[in-house]
């Protein structure tokens, strides 16, 4: 007879009572998982960026546009390998419902500097030479059915009209960070467009993506673009690719905030509910743990046997909350469709659900550990009678 | 030659601003191979007195000495190592763990000794064997009856060959034939295997099986009875 099995037995014993914890602690490390990969699904865009890009934009804001002559001056500031352009577009695809980002970009080397979107070199030449071309990431196809040769019309929002596309390449991501949500289009098509039908809003460019030479550089070589424009019409804002999308997580900031506060809060609430379950075993145990002591164990055994005990119905329900993350999460990230475009578990989150249940664990059997320690003898066994 | 020797020994507990003496100077010896009972009324303090001797509890005062050793010098953790040898429990409501079995629950003491698993087994087979209940290895105590239950933990006392078995109202819950069956037990464990027993009851057929009876009073020891030589 072992220690682990008489542990295994005791957590056994009330087997509703059991099942009820383990429940708790399945559904709250569970939401606990969901609800940090929500907060880093918000971060995806910041964690994926890259170190050797910047973004130029206006000043004032990213509403407002800067001038396409813009790119021959940042070209030349030493430093920078390459410089593209992109165009927020915020069109609707049949209903507004169907949200999902797009941009009007240089056709030409905008995916020179995104090498983690894979893209096939034979579709990527298609879709620079037709001008109406689109690449499309792999999730918004297999969402909305796209395939290369479909036409695609949206809706322009900030730029009247139907806009008539045909998909020419599906891109995919080099990695599982990358979002394969978006839907990119040529800049020239645009622009050609708003000379036609609105020329004062043609030659118009939403920022500038800057790649650099040599990252470490980043702080300097910003500094040194905004100088070039600086008491311009449109003087400018470089910021590395991170904090340009850091800035649109802070708009949420709060929702952010509170969302890690609830995740944390249900974890504090199965450690609560676990430490009144442990409690309540310590001290129905009361006749059993003065018992074992007055054969001659000592009280450390007792403290294991509500240490392990706790422990092991905390590991079973944290395995099985962190086993359920990832298809719910997989549901979860479906169901919201285009809204979280990566949404996938961390290693992060599966260690803080692990770490979480650990100190579950461990907390909830600390009150009741103490009080098996102290047991008196004499009063332990009077306390069965 | 006496295993066991009190000597002036003080108990009292406090409750609420209250201290209520129970023990007041006792002294007394023990011979080794007694059987003896401890009677008396009601908050006599006579399972205290046996609560001192076992080792679970601690005098005020006075000295304890069992198999030549003073027990109340000894620290808690030497005091615990101490009861795991010396002395087997026999406790009024058994005091089993539910969730072990006959075996394991007469196995348990003997997590304590250096035995491997294979003898810690073959010694509390035998010691079930003893008290009869070698077809009940593996019963949980709630598929027992009273008696039989009571008499795993006859086995469990006597599984580490104490020096003395304890006895804390052995047949308080037990009908009468159980009673009957569990002091016949210690009757032979005491005559047979030559083992000290110290026993409380408030039961005059249980003290009868004692070779000798030993009444409380208020805290004093009164008078001594012998029944058998």
């Amino acid at each position: 007879m072992q220690t682990a099995k008489l542990i295994l037995r005791n957590a056994l014993r009330h087997k509703l009572r059991t099942a009820l914890t383990l429940l708790g602690l399945v559904v709250a490390i569970l939401a606990f998982g969901l609800l940090s990969t929500v907060v880093d699904a918000w971060y995806a865009g910041a964690k994926a960026a890259s170190t050797a890009r910047l973004i130029t934009r206006n000043a004032i804001s990213l509403v407002f546009s800067l001038p396409p002559s813009y790119e021959q001056k940042i070209r030349q500031v030493e430093g920078v390998s390459q410089v593209s352009i992109a165009n927020w577009f915020g069109g609707i695809y049949k209903e507004p419902k169907n949200f999902f980002p797009q941009f009007a970009v240089d056709a030409h080397n905008y995916f020179d500097l995104f090498p983690e979107f894979v893209i096939d070199p034979s579709a990527r030449r298609d879709f620079q030479r037709d001008r109406k071309g689109a690449v499309v990431g792999r999730k918004l196809a297999e969402t909305y059915g796209f395939k290369v040769g479909d036409g695609v019309t949206l809706k322009g929002t900030i730029f009247p009209g139907n806009w008539d596309f045909v998909v020419r390449a599906i891109y995919d991501g080099r990695d599982q960070s990358v979002d394969t949500s978006q839907f990119f289009f040529h800049w020239d098509y645009l622009n050609e467009t708003m000379k036609r039908t609105a020329p004062r809003r043609a030659n118009q460019v939403g920022i500038y993506v800057v790649e650099l030479s040599n990252p470490g550089r980043a702080a300097e070589i910003s500094r040194e673009i905004d100088t070039q424009f600086a008491n311009s019409l449109a003087e400018t804002l470089t910021e590395t690719e991170k904090a340009f999308q850091l800035s649109f997580v802070s708009m949420i900031e709060a929702i952010v905030v509170a969302i890690r506060l609830v995740s944390f809060l249900v974890i504090f609430i199965i450690l609560a509910v676990m430490a009144n379950t442990m409690a309540m075993t310590a001290r129905e145990r009361s006749a059993e743990y003065a018992t074992l002591k007055a054969l001659g164990f000592p009280p450390r055994f007792v403290v294991g046997l509500i240490v392990g005990e706790s422990l092991a119905i905390a590991a079973v329900g944290g395995c099985l909350g962190i086993a359920l993350t990832f298809p719910v999460a997989a549901a979860f990230g479906r169901a919201t469709g285009s809204l979280f475009p990566v949404f996938t578990v961390s290693i992060e989150t599966v260690a803080l659900q692990a770490a979480c249940t650990l100190g579950v664990g461990l907390v909830a059997a600390a009150w009741p550990g103490r009080y098996a320690a102290r047991v008196n003898i004499v009063d332990g066994l009077r306390a069965i009678a | 030659m006496n295993l066991i020797s009190l000597d002036g020994v003080v108990k009292s507990y406090r409750r609420g601003e209250q201290t209520v003496a129970v023990l007041s100077g006792v002294s007394l010896d023990i011979g080794a191979g007694e059987f003896l009972a401890l009677m008396g009324p009601s908050g006599s303090g006579k399972s205290t007195l046996l609560n001192l001797l076992a080792g679970i509890d601690r005098p005020d005062e006075g000295h304890i000495v069992v198999a030549g050793v003073d027990i109340v010098g000894l620290g808690e953790r030497a005091l615990a190592d101490w009861r795991a040898a010396h002395i087997g429990f026999i406790f009024q409501f058994y005091n089993l763990m539910p969730v072990l079995s006959a075996l394991e629950n007469v196995e348990l003491p003997l997590l304590l000794t250096s035995l491997s698993r294979a003898e810690r087994r073959q010694r509390a087979t035998l010691a079930l064997q003893l008290v009869g209940l070698s077809d009940r290895l593996e019963h949980r105590p709630n598929e027992l009856s009273g008696g039989q239950q009571q008499r795993v933990a006859v086995a469990r006392a006597l599984v580490v060959d104490p020096t003395l078995i304890v006895a804390d109202e052995p047949t308080g819950d037990l009908d009468r034939d159980s009673a009957a069956e569990v002091m016949s037990l210690l009757c032979r464990l005491n005559e047979e295997m030559g083992k000290t027993i110290v026993m409380v009851t408030h039961d005059s057929r249980a003290a009868a099986h004692a070779r000798a009876v030993m009444h409380l009073d208020k805290g004093e020891l009164s008078r001594r009875e012998e029944l058998r030589a």
